[in-house]
């Protein structure tokens, strides 16, 4: 008997793991599709947010020299001709721009210094390097440029991370605030954080009301309607950017109108502002709040509600303790997905919006585009998706339905 | 007697398939709109004819990192690109443009001493002036003084996005001479001047990143003066607005030709540029939009009437400073990062 039981549990198992085999090898090619696609750039933007190897490939030799010296006063002699060597050579192969960008995020003077160096350095050997160098200029006897070049040295960094929490290292080598006037990415990442959530709660109340409508009318009316909602799904995202700016603008149509209908005397500011980038964003966003809600409510039956007036209830209490908590999966799948499309968002706050309006995403572009700084870029990004990560674990600890036992 | 027709059939087309090879084709970047119309016109079109070299326009609006980004990468797709004087001496130092030697393609002589650089041949001379509707003012600002006065002349004011062509604009509001503009703003109190006075006007300011931008704000009503390119407004002064220039302390400069290192069509880019220099496309591309030639032939085959509305034109040129090329060299990305941050704010 036991023989037989322990026999039918191998049996069992084996069968098991040959299901479990076959829906591993119908899922493989997705996962690996997502790995390439999807993993791996990730991994290399937060690898890139941490990345510091500009000195170490250009200047190896240097960088390792730095990271070997102590710190105190100035670096051996080999090493500051170590330099000079490796920035000429730098220079021939094209790359000397690659320091001079890294040395400029620690102080903006060192691009400047590294090209006045390079033009003015003797082309012969001389007796010492360290004595050409500080003829060239006095701050080559200043420790505290060899201090940053030894701060530049190493593979990795916590610059650009700390940078977009507004912080950063100081001489000592402690976490300080940045001053003042540099301080913009805590208040940037509120506000992203702000829109999103303004423009999610306009989606949900706007889009309930419409996703009710389209799911209660005969089938002929709600598709037409449907397909009214799905209709600027299917224009170019510029095209409906651009033409709100038409609407919007000073001698825009709204603005036209209301001063013809002479409820205005002067035009309103309604776009290049917070106003434009909200009412534009949530223009834009509807679709993905209303399609959700839709399809869930299209699956509610109406005989609930009419129960529940039956047995006694308000009109409205029976919408509202009957009907919407069954729309809930709807609701939480359309919110989080506006929501985190919205903070993503960079062409429409970068078209309607002012300078106070950008959102993070404004910064990830303006630092591969404009400076070439990917650590910043990494990092800024790195963050975004560590905010939305975050966010979204709180969603599914708030949303999450106790599943009933499987057996 | 058919098998030798076929083969020399077939021998005939492997030679037309070579010939189609070696046609070249370059891509030449601008900064578009009116300016990018206007070298349609007088270069590319007629290049194409003259060298029968296919050209492939494009444009952009300054972003140096892109050509940077390009020739570290090593995926050049650009040949020929217009860039600004700073980003010009930036990207020679280093090593992002293809050094040119103006004496081999035979342009030393040919156009001004100011348009040979080591990268770089120059394009034109162009002009960052105050605009404003003279419909809607009678009495238009008269310095930029006036631009930053908003109880005179209430309404918004666009700037260009950016330290450059605004820091130097602030502090002539608050009363540096032009002359002295640069010298100010190489000190840290001079910068902390100029973003205090850029503090008093950032409510009403309208940021634009494009040249296309000022003119159509203008005509709008959006903003009611701005500063712009000089030949984006001339192009809608053609066109029948009623847009005014005051050349005061306007900041004029030239922009360069300069090849992307790397660049796979060198010789048809370098051939682009000789084109380009001559006295007959410059006087066609200055008839078309009021930037100044670099062609001193060329300034003389142009009208009075359309010489009057260049950047080098006596009169204009009066109040106006050159750019400082090597103050924005220096200073520039430091300058552009307290920007960013305090537009931010």
């Amino acid at each position: 008997m036991a023989a037989e039981s322990a026999d039918l549990r191998r049996q069992l198992r084996r069968v098991e793991r040959r299901r479990s085999l076959r829906a591993f090898l119908l899922v493989a090619p997705l996962v690996l599709f997502l790995l390439v696609v999807f993993v791996w750039p990730i991994g290399g933007l937060l690898w890139r947010s941490v990345d510091n190897s500009e000195l170490q490939q250009v200047m190896p030799a240097t960088a390792a020299g730095l990271l070997a010296w102590d710190g105190e006063g100035l670096p051996p002699e080999a090493v500051q001709a170590s330099l000079v060597q490796e920035l000429r050579a730098a220079v021939s192969n094209g790359v000397v721009g690659v320091v001079g960008r890294r040395l400029n995020y620690e102080d903006s003077g060192m691009r400047s210094l590294l090209n006045q160096t390079l033009r003015k350095l003797p082309t012969q050997e001389p007796a010492s390097w360290q004595a050409a160098l500080q003829a060239v200029s006095p701050r080559w006897a200043d420790p505290a440029t060899w201090q940053l070049l030894r701060r530049a040295a190493p593979a990795t960094t916590d610059r650009y991370w700390l940078a977009t929490l507004d912080r950063e290292r100081n001489v000592t080598g402690d976490i300080v605030p940045l001053p003042d006037q540099e301080r913009v990415y805590l208040s940037i990442f509120s506000r992203t954080l702000q829109i999103a959530g303004i423009v999610t709660l306009l989606c949900l109340l706007l889009g309930y009301p419409l996703a009710y409508l389209l799911a209660t009318l005969p089938t002929g009316t709600g598709n037409l309607l449907l397909i009214l909602v799905l209709l600027p799904f299917w224009t170019s995202l510029l095209v409906r950017t651009a033409s709100w700016i038409v609407l919007l603008q000073s001698g825009g149509l709204l603005n036209q109108g209301l001063q013809g209908l002479g409820l205005i005397s002067a035009p309103l500011e309604l776009v290049f502002n917070r106003f434009g980038v909200i009412v534009s964003m949530t223009h834009i966003l509807l679709p993905f709040m209303v399609l959700p809600l839709y399809s869930v409510m299209k699956g509610i039956p109406a005989h609930y509600q009419r129960a529940a007036i039956s047995l006694g209830a308000h009109p409205f209490a029976a919408f509202w303790q009957v009907y919407v908590p069954q729309t809930m999966a709807g609701v939480g799948a359309g919110v989080i997905l506006v929501f985190i499309m919205a903070l993503g968002y960079y062409i429409t706050p970068a078209l309607l919006g002012g300078p106070a309006d950008q959102m993070v995403s404004y910064y990830v572009a303006y630092y591969t585009n404009t400076t070439n700084n990917w650590g910043m870029a990494a990092a800024l990004g790195s963050l975004l998706l560590v905010v939305t990560l975050l966010l979204y674990l709180v969603y599914q600890r708030l949303t999450q339905q106790p599943n009933p036992q499987r057996r | 007697m058919k098998l030798w027709k076929l083969r020399h059939a077939v021998l005939a087309g492997f030679a037309g398939l070579g010939l189609c090879a070696n046609a070249q084709a370059v891509t030449v970047i601008s900064f578009g709109g009116a300016s990018g119309e206007a070298m349609q016109k007088a270069y590319y079109t007629p290049f194409a004819e003259k060298e029968g070299v296919a050209v492939t326009a494009g444009d952009y609006n300054g972003e140096f990192a892109k050509i940077r980004s390009m020739v570290e990468t090593g995926n050049v797709s650009w040949d020929v690109v217009e860039v600004e004087s700073p980003e010009l001496v930036r990207g020679c130092t280093e090593g992002v443009f293809e050094p040119i030697d103006a004496e081999k393609i035979g342009l030393q002589d040919t156009v001004m001493e100011s348009a040979v650089s080591d990268c770089g041949i120059g394009t034109f001379v162009w002009s960052t002036v105050m605009a404003y509707d003279s419909e809607k003012l009678a009495e238009g600002p008269q310095s930029w003084a006036d631009f930053w006065d908003v109880d005179k002349f209430p309404g918004k004011r666009g700037l260009r996005k950016g330290a450059k062509y605004t820091l130097e604009f602030a502090l002539m509001a608050d009363g540096v001479a032009a002359a002295d503009v640069y010298e100010v703003l190489g000190t840290p109190e001079g910068v902390d001047r100029a973003f205090s006075k850029l503090d008093a006007l950032k409510a009403n300011i309208q940021w634009w990143e494009a040249g296309a931008q000022p003119p159509q704000w203008l005509v709008a009503g959006d903003v009611v003066m701005s500063t712009a390119y000089n030949g984006r407004i001339a192009a809608a002064q053609a066109e029948g607005r009623k847009l005014a220039i005051n050349w005061a302390g306007s900041i004029y400069d030239l922009d360069f030709w300069a090849i992307p290192k790397g660049s796979p069509n060198l010789d048809a880019a370098l051939r682009f540029i000789q084109f380009a220099s001559g006295a007959e496309p410059q006087a066609a591309y200055s008839s078309e939009i009021p930037y100044g030639p670099v062609n001193p032939e060329a300034i003389t085959r142009l009208p009075e009437e359309k010489q009057q509305a260049m950047p080098t034109y006596e009169a204009n040129l009066k109040e106006a400073i050159r750019m400082g090329t090597e103050f924005w060299v220096d200073h520039g990305e430091e300058l552009e990062q307290r920007f960013t941050a305090w537009a931010a704010q």
